[in-house]
């Protein structure tokens, strides 16, 4: 398990613990009532430490490498039903992009996300969550092929960006996002989108329009990541923890804001500390709101879709 | 060495007829140089065990792999080709088709079967290359557009195993708008909501992709397969090009975007099942 900064005290406290109930098994010492002090104060401490979590803490979770990426998530929700779909039928397949269909009890849905990497070479494969043109293109077609035999879209969001790069941009990065996020707005199936780790700006949204939008408790979705922001208003990449509280970008601020529906509460110590719990979370909240949406037919379900994007905006007059 | 040996008298004296020889087709030597008993290589759903070589076989494979016990019905078994141009290159084409029929024992370049894949309906288009490269004709045009005709009468998924050189040249121009009266079909299967599978294998090329080969709900091949609109060799000499390597395979293709994904032979059944359950909302069937 790799820790973050501020979790250094959850780390000291678990050495103790191991190192307490290492010596209970190695001498006649009676350490049973050390341990249960030793876990007690990691619990309280545990409990302290992810109730008060800053901004950047968060943001820093959301990028935590224990933590569960898309293809998790749908190979535990789906086991063996789910066959993933390649390529864009133009130039690609996008391996920052992943889709296939897949069953959450008896229902089939049409998953898409983007796919992260968890040692260096597959980050460098999955060009690190950063999808391409190539890569929207890809989730319009598995969209679009959902939306035709009527199978209900899951979206999972974790990536830091669209792919800032020279033929991303010769191919119409900024069209792909932008047909996506229009063709999203009318699509006749009903669209559920949880955000797993980070929702960077436009590489988010063009696979984030929808009628239920969740996000995970320890993730960020804004316009820009927090580095970012402090390098082009500060002038210097120093400012990243005061642009992650000025961006209002974790899960709490966006359902205040109501760009978000709801938040999923992680495990303590977060999504990785528990994966087996989080995916059950994750997979009873698609199918709960997969069930009321359901229920509408899908011209109000587009209209209803299109009302929620239209009331998004704060203005005077 | 001792002299007996040595060979008493010189030649071979054997005459012909006691001569003992291996009656063909008992072994297959795939490319790698591997052999196969060909017993074991029909068991193994006709792909190489040692290196996963994956034969080429034609419709009566196809069929056998497919349909529940070997079971289905052949539609438009009757059809077969005119020679509407009088057509004729270094052989008369209503001969070369004769000779095609009877070398084959086929009618044309594709058949048609309905019946039981995993307990559910299912029409089956399958080329065979071994009757004139698999080139598509009229007769290959119209057996397509009947089969998916019927796929919509009976409400059933369609799917398409390609295996072309491409269109047929010796129907020229109406040849070519086979491309045209296919792809009208599949619109139609489109709007009827029924799920369009397209399988290509070795060699799928010309015509075929340039219209149904690349038209599925889910395009899917087999591994290794040659798929390409022009061919390798006309690229090469048209360009002055040396080709980059795996150029116009399978994998080539996935990685480029247009396959879904590439299956072994021997998980077909299962997997075509399985999108076809998948995305017409069904439970998941299992393998008897």
């Amino acid at each position: 398990m790799e820790y973050l900064d501020f979790e250094l005290p959850i780390k000291e406290l678990e050495e103790q613990l191991d190192k307490c109930m290492i010596i209970g098994e190695e001498s006649d010492v009676d350490v049973t009532e050390t341990c249960k002090q030793i876990e007690k104060k990691l619990a309280d401490t545990r409990k302290e430490i992810y109730k008060n979590l800053t901004a950047w803490q968060r943001v820093q979770l959301s990028r935590h490498p224990n933590r569960p990426y898309t293809l998790d998530y749908i190979k535990a929700i789906c086991g063996d039903t789910f066959l993933e779909l390649h390529g864009d039928r133009n130039v690609k397949d996008d391996k920052a992009m992943i889709g296939g269909l897949g069953k959450i009890n008896d229902q089939s849905f049409m998953f898409i996300g983007q796919q992260k990497g968890y040692n260096t070479k597959t980050r460098q494969y999955r060009n690190f969550g950063m999808a391409n043109p190539e890569g929207y293109r890809k989730a319009l077609r598995l969209m679009k092929s959902a939306e035709k035999f009527q199978v209900p879209v899951v979206c999972f969001i974790d990536t830091p960006g669209a792919y800032p790069g020279i033929e991303a941009e010769e191919r119409g990065q900024g069209e792909a996002i932008a047909r996506n996020i229009l063709e999203m707005t009318r699509l006749k199936v009903p669209i559920i989108v949880v955000i797993i780790g980070e929702g960077a700006s436009g590489g988010a949204l063009g696979i984030g329009v929808g009628d239920k939008v969740l996000m995970l408790e320890n993730t960020w979705y804004s316009v820009i990541s927090p580095e970012s922001c402090s390098s082009i208003l500060w002038r210097s990449w120093e400012y990243k923890e005061r642009a992650a509280e000025a961006l209002k970008l974790t899960a709490t601020d966006m359902k205040k804001l109501k760009l978000i529906d709801e938040i999923v509460r992680e495990p303590a110590g977060g999504a990785h500390a528990n994966r087996e719990k989080t995916f059950e979370t994750v997979k009873n909240k698609i199918a709960s709101h997969f069930e009321q949406l359901q229920k509408l037919s899908p011209k109000e379900l587009v209209n209803q879709r299109m009302e929620k994007y239209a009331q998004m905006g704060v203005f005077n007059g | 060495m001792t002299a007996w040996f040595k060979r008493k008298e010189k030649g071979i004296q054997t005459s012909t007829e006691e001569k003992k020889d291996t009656p063909k087709g008992l072994w297959y030597k795939s490319p790698t140089g591997k052999i196969v008993e060909s017993e074991d290589l029909a068991k193994n759903f006709y792909v190489s065990p040692e290196d996963d070589y994956h034969v080429r076989i034609g419709s009566k494979e196809y069929f056998e792999i497919l349909f529940d016990n070997n079971k289905f019905t052949e539609l438009d078994a009757k059809l077969t080709s005119k020679d509407p141009l009088k057509f004729e290159d270094t052989k008369k084409y209503a001969e070369r088709l004769k000779a095609a029929q009877k070398k084959t024992g086929l009618k044309d370049a594709v058949r048609t079967g309905y019946g039981k894949s995993l307990g559910k309906d299912l029409v089956v288009c399958c080329m065979d290359f071994k009757f004139i490269g698999g080139s598509m004709g009229s007769v290959v045009g119209e057996k397509i557009a009947r089969g998916i005709d019927y796929a919509i009468k009976k409400k059933v998924p369609f799917m398409m195993i390609s295996k072309s050189g491409g269109a047929r040249m010796m129907e020229a121009a109406l040849s070519l708008m086979q491309l045209a009266k296919t792809s009208a079909k599949l619109a139609q299967l489109s709007e009827a909501g029924l799920p369009y599978i397209s399988l290509c294998t070795d060699p799928t090329t010309g015509g075929t992709t340039a219209s149904y080969a690349m038209l599925g709900d889910i395009n899917i091949a087999e591994p290794g397969a040659l798929i390409g609109f022009a061919g390798p060799r006309i690229v090469k000499d048209t360009t002055g090009k040396e080709l980059p390597e795996g150029f116009q395979s399978s994998e080539f293709l996935l990685e480029h975007g247009f396959l879904d994904f590439i299956s072994h032979r021997k998980d077909l059944k299962r997997k075509i099942n399985l999108y076809i359950d998948l995305i017409q909302n069904n439970p998941v069937r299992k393998e008897a």
